[in-house]
């Protein structure tokens, strides 16, 4: 704990970039001059919605990941290949099934080559640390998903790692189990018991990054940037129903969303948002029911994000993800971690099935370019069928495969809606013949 | 009970023997001797052989199966090896997966026996006048009957590794060579067990033809069961069939017992799935081994020196897959270079072939063989669709009821490792007593053991039918017809494909033994590319061997490309269920 006294740089990004290839050959930029800088003694969060890029910063510095360009270093060495001294902590946790507690414990110390009456002590101390007595010889698929991931954190923690990354380690847990886990580590840390220096966790959950960092990164998307910096000073152990702690989880919402409207207002005439718009798909029927929950009370068309994502068990960047699908079709407006229908969302709530199937599709054709342009293109070929491949290759100009893959399905299943178009599965071409 | 108390009354300390040591122990030493006795009796000069060739007497046959047991043995571990370090290599390294992927897919389709024309010299010359060479040249038969699945099983499993256990195995900073044995294997296991058992009986198929053979000039008999059967065969002795038949079904229900149901028990565990779920496969001889202390005392060695060779600080090159992680772009060049480098050595050794071929086949020669081809594709299709008809009714009435499918799986899986040549005389008496003709009517023997594929696979599609769409289908009350193509057809499609590209690759194969039967002095044969290349064969012309063979090979690769797998992707993307 000495060298706490100066702070000194565990990890430090600078300017990073990183692109991957698109469809169509060329590369999409998914983290933009990034800056970073970790130190000893604290525990950092990395909170933004999907697509923007946390993930790959934290694979950048587990060393899984190379970056495009930029400098990244830990403890001034580049990184090249899975530093030493950084242990990861995994969504999926990654166990290995064929392994028991304590041998996938053990696992990152054979690595080391350490001998085996050493490893055995240190194994049993970490399972001992994180409370899985008497789990040793159970394999992970016996275990309850709470249990697997302590074994991940132990896993990490044997190696004493100057810094553990977490990539989104609650996120596959229910609500109690995760808020256990939580507590539990974050009791371990403050008592110093352990044996790490600091922590970089990925999340989207705005209230657990709220509850656990010292400072929050807020990732803005396409491409991923770093929007905006929060300090949380609040003293261990938080309370979520301080106030304090309310205002700040408000104030990310309403960062958070602040990015999605010069976004939405340029739909038209910036190259890029056009037909290259990435759609990520929604149910019709979760968007009908958001509009009916809208409009009725107590919300009568306006609700606090917060408030609504809590209420509908959605995490923070589930909502504003629907909410950001709603004002793209003009039913509801976004803003300021708010969000309000519109006339037309008004008007939706109100009608019946075959009414609100007609006003989705002039939405549709009117507001999402992709959807008029297939519409359009449809109606002059004098078949009236066009292969989805047409429209993939010009998706692909824009964005990755996986992207234009999401876009297309989300395309079908709207335009299904709607009865817009029509699409068979088989030949994979849009059609104009409706089966009814 | 008894027993249960008579361990628990036995808590002293921990490596004190018990009641199942000596059990065990018998079975252990009994193991050592029988294989160190049929080792010793490779070494004998093949001079040997002629001297005290193959006896009917049923007194000798302990001994024979016991030399078959050693060869299968053998094969099974030359195939895992050829398979870690083949399946390794193409996953690991794209520029060599371009080559060997499509190389394993050709040689899967080469006809087994047609290896053992062409090794059988090669092998002999390796160890002139030892028995050796002949054994090693059976061995490799066997041996190609059954590395090619079990390699592709393999490196499917390694190119489909978990993604988040990837980077783990990274993270955590394990070596190539850790990786390897830590990751890789255990999740290769089951797919690559399932694929070794399919092999077994795939080499029993052809046992009569690796151990008796006969090459042109060169005529080995190897002492075995194959052996026995051939012998008996030729000296019409219906009495020693019926031994041999008892013989092997006690060989193979022992390799099912002593070697593939414990490890089948011990593989279950990686199983990859988060979830317990089903009931685990169990057995009797590995719960044996796990009760007795001493025994499992004396496997501790063992799993030290596992561990200690899987932990081993080799550094592997590092061949990363495609989409390395270091964001550079594959060097075009190279890649050209390497195409370059494959492609000339393929016109080479097209040259080659064509100079060698050309010099004694003609265009005639050319149109035999692919009019042959014609009619065994014939066979195989007739064949394929009568099976269909009769076993799909059959394993979906049996699928359907899990206490029966239990008790018929493991009997199918056993009548699948039949030699054809155990239906010979059956076959030639009623064809020549009934003067049939022998085009039609040898065409069964092709899908004889093959057959069994389509069935056991259909079994396992209706019992993994899920009860609720059958209690759906039931509700409203659908039957007849309808039930059948709406509900249950669909279902066990997937099933039925996997079956049914198993039964013709093996058909295809079968038909070298099946188009040409001998009972005694009879010779009966059928016009077919199985014939064809069985006939080169035993007259030593080797370029029509390798003209029919080469026809096969291409048959069947066009067989599988342009029906089977189609078909199978349509199964795997419409059909499959959950």
């Amino acid at each position: 704990m000495l060298d706490q006294v100066k702070p000194s740089a565990l990890v430090d990004i600078r300017n990073v970039c990183r692109s991957f290839p698109k469809g169509s050959g060329e590369q999409l930029l998914v983290l933009d001059k990034v800056d970073l800088t970790i130190h000893s003694g604290e525990i950092v969060g990395l909170l933004g919605r999907s697509g923007s890029g946390k993930s790959t910063l934290l694979r950048i510095i587990a060393g899984l990941m190379a970056p495009s360009s930029g400098s990244a270093t830990c403890r001034g060495e580049t990184i090249i290949g899975p530093p030493n001294g950084v242990a990861m902590v995994f969504q999926s946790f990654a166990l290995f099934p064929w392994l028991t507690v304590l041998q996938n414990v053990e696992l990152g110390l054979e690595a080391l080559g350490i001998d085996a009456a050493e490893r055995r002590k240190r194994a049993l101390a970490a399972i001992d640390l994180i409370g899985l007595d008497g789990f040793e010889s159970a394999f992970p698929k016996e275990l309850s998903g709470g249990m697997r991931q302590r074994v991940g954190f132990a896993r990490a923690l044997v190696v004493h790692p100057d810094l553990l990354l977490m990539d989104e380690p609650f996120s596959a847990l229910d609500v109690l189990t995760a808020e256990t886990l939580r507590t539990d580590l974050i009791d371990l840390w403050i008592e110093g018991r352990l044996p790490i220096k600091s922590i970089l966790m990925v999340t989207h959950n705005i209230e657990e990054a709220v509850l656990m960092c010292d400072r929050i990164l807020v990732f803005s998307s396409n491409p991923g940037r770093v929007a905006t910096e929060i300090k949380v000073d609040l003293k261990h152990p938080r309370n979520r129903l301080d106030p304090y702690f309310r205002q700040l989880v408000d104030n990310i919402y309403a960062r958070m969303t602040q990015r999605a409207e010069p976004r939405a207002a340029s739909i038209e005439g910036i190259p890029g948002t056009g037909v290259g718009m990435v759609l990520h798909h929604v149910s019709s029927n979760v968007l009908s029911g958001l509009i009916e929950t809208l409009a009725a009370p107590p919300y009568n068309g306006h609700a606090d994000l917060p408030v609504l994502a809590s209420q509908l068990q959605f995490e923070a960047d589930e909502i504003i993800h629907l909410g950001d699908s709603l004002q793209l079709l003009r039913f509801a407006q976004l803003s300021e971690g708010d969000l309000m229908l519109t006339d037309a969302g008004k008007h939706f709530a109100n009608i019946e099935t075959d009414a609100r199937k007609k006003l989705f599709a002039e939405h549709l054709v009117t507001y999402v370019p992709v959807m008029g342009l297939i519409r359009r293109v449809l109606d002059e070929r004098p078949s009236h069928t066009a292969p989805a491949t047409r429209f993939r290759n010009e998706l692909e100009d824009y964005m990755s495969e996986e992207n234009a893959d999401d876009t297309i399905k989300t395309i079908v299943s709207w335009a299904r809606y709607g009865e817009l178009f029509a699409y068979d599965e088989q030949s994979e071409t849009f059609s104009l013949e409706n089966p009814g | 009970m008894r027993l249960q108390d008579f361990r628990s009354a036995a808590i002293g300390p921990a490596l004190r023997p018990n009641v199942w040591d000596i059990a065990a122990l018998i079975l252990v030493v009994g193991a050592m001797v029988l294989i160190v006795y049929g080792g010793e009796q490779t070494t004998a000069p093949l001079s040997d052989l002629e001297r005290a060739p193959v006896s009917l007497d049923p007194s000798h046959l302990p001994l024979y199966a016991l030399r078959t047991t050693m060869r299968m043995l053998l094969a099974i571990v030359c195939s895992t090896i050829f398979t870690f370090i083949y399946a390794a290599v193409a996953a690991k390294s794209r520029r060599a997966e371009m080559v060997m992927i499509p190389l394993l897919d050709i040689l899967q389709s080469v006809p087994i026996l047609g290896f053992l024309t062409f090794t059988v010299v090669f092998f002999m010359n390796l160890f002139p006048g030892q028995v050796m060479g002949a054994e090693l040249a059976s061995v490799f038969a066997i041996f190609t009957s059954q590395a090619w699945n079990m390699t592709f099983s393999m490196y499917q499993s390694m190119r489909n590794v978990p993604k988040d256990l990837e980077e783990a195995t990274q993270s955590f900073h394990l070596s190539g060579w850790q990786r390897f044995w830590r990751l890789d294997v255990p999740f290769a296991m089951p797919g690559l067990i399932w694929n070794a058992m399919m092999s077994m009986s795939g080499g029993w198929f052809f046992v009569v033809a690796s151990e008796a053979i006969t090459v042109g000039n060169t005529t080995v008999t190897l002492p075995g069961v194959g052996s026995y059967v051939a012998m008996a065969i030729q000296q019409q002795n219906l009495g020693a069939i019926f031994y041999a038949i008892l013989a092997m079904l006690f060989v193979i229900i022992a390799y099912d017992q002593l070697l593939f149901r414990p490890i089948v028990a011990w593989a279950d565990k990686f199983r990859f799935e988060q979830t317990a779920s089903g009931e685990a496969p169990t057995s009797w001889m590995l719960d044996l081994f796990r009760r007795t202390r001493a025994l499992r005392a004396l496997t501790l060695p063992f799993a030290a020196v596992n561990r200690m060779v899987s932990n081993l600080r080799i550094s592997l090159p590092k061949l990363s897959p495609a989409g390395s992680n270091k964001g550079s772009r594959p060097s075009r060049l190279v890649d050209a270079l390497w195409v370059a480098v494959i492609l000339g050595g393929a016109a080479y050794a097209a040259w080659l072939t064509y100079r060698y071929l050309s010099a004694s086949l003609d265009l005639s020669d050319v149109f035999v063989a692919i009019r042959d081809g014609m009619i065994t594709l014939l066979r195989v299709i007739v064949l394929i669709s009568i099976a269909t008809l009769i076993w799909v009714p059959i394993g979906v009435w049996i699928g359907l009821r899990p206490k029966l499918a239990e008790r018929v799986q493991p009997l199918a899986q056993f009548l699948a490792a039949f030699p054809a040549n155990l239906a010979f005389p059956v076959f030639v008496f009623i064809i020549v007593h009934y003067g049939l003709s022998a085009n039609i009517w040898l065409s069964p023997l092709m899908i004889l053991g093959t057959q069994w594929y389509i069935l056991f696979n259909v079994i396992a599609g209706a019992s993994a039918f899920p009860t609720d769409l059958r209690e759906a289908a039931g509700s409203f009350h659908l039957g007849g017809w309808r039930w059948w193509f709406k509900v249950i057809l669909p279902g066990i499609f997937p099933y039925y494909i996997t079956g049914a590209i198993t039964a013709s690759g093996g058909s295809w194969n079968a038909s070298i033994v099946a188009e040409v039967a001998s009972w005694g002095e009879t010779h009966l044969q059928a016009t077919g590319l199985g014939a064809y290349i069985a006939t080169a064969t035993e007259a030593g012309d080797f370029p029509w061997v390798v003209l029919g063979i080469a026809t096969m090979c291409i048959m069947v690769t066009l067989f599988n490309r342009l029906l089977w797998r189609p078909l199978y992707a349509f199964g795997e993307r419409r059909l499959r269920l959950g």
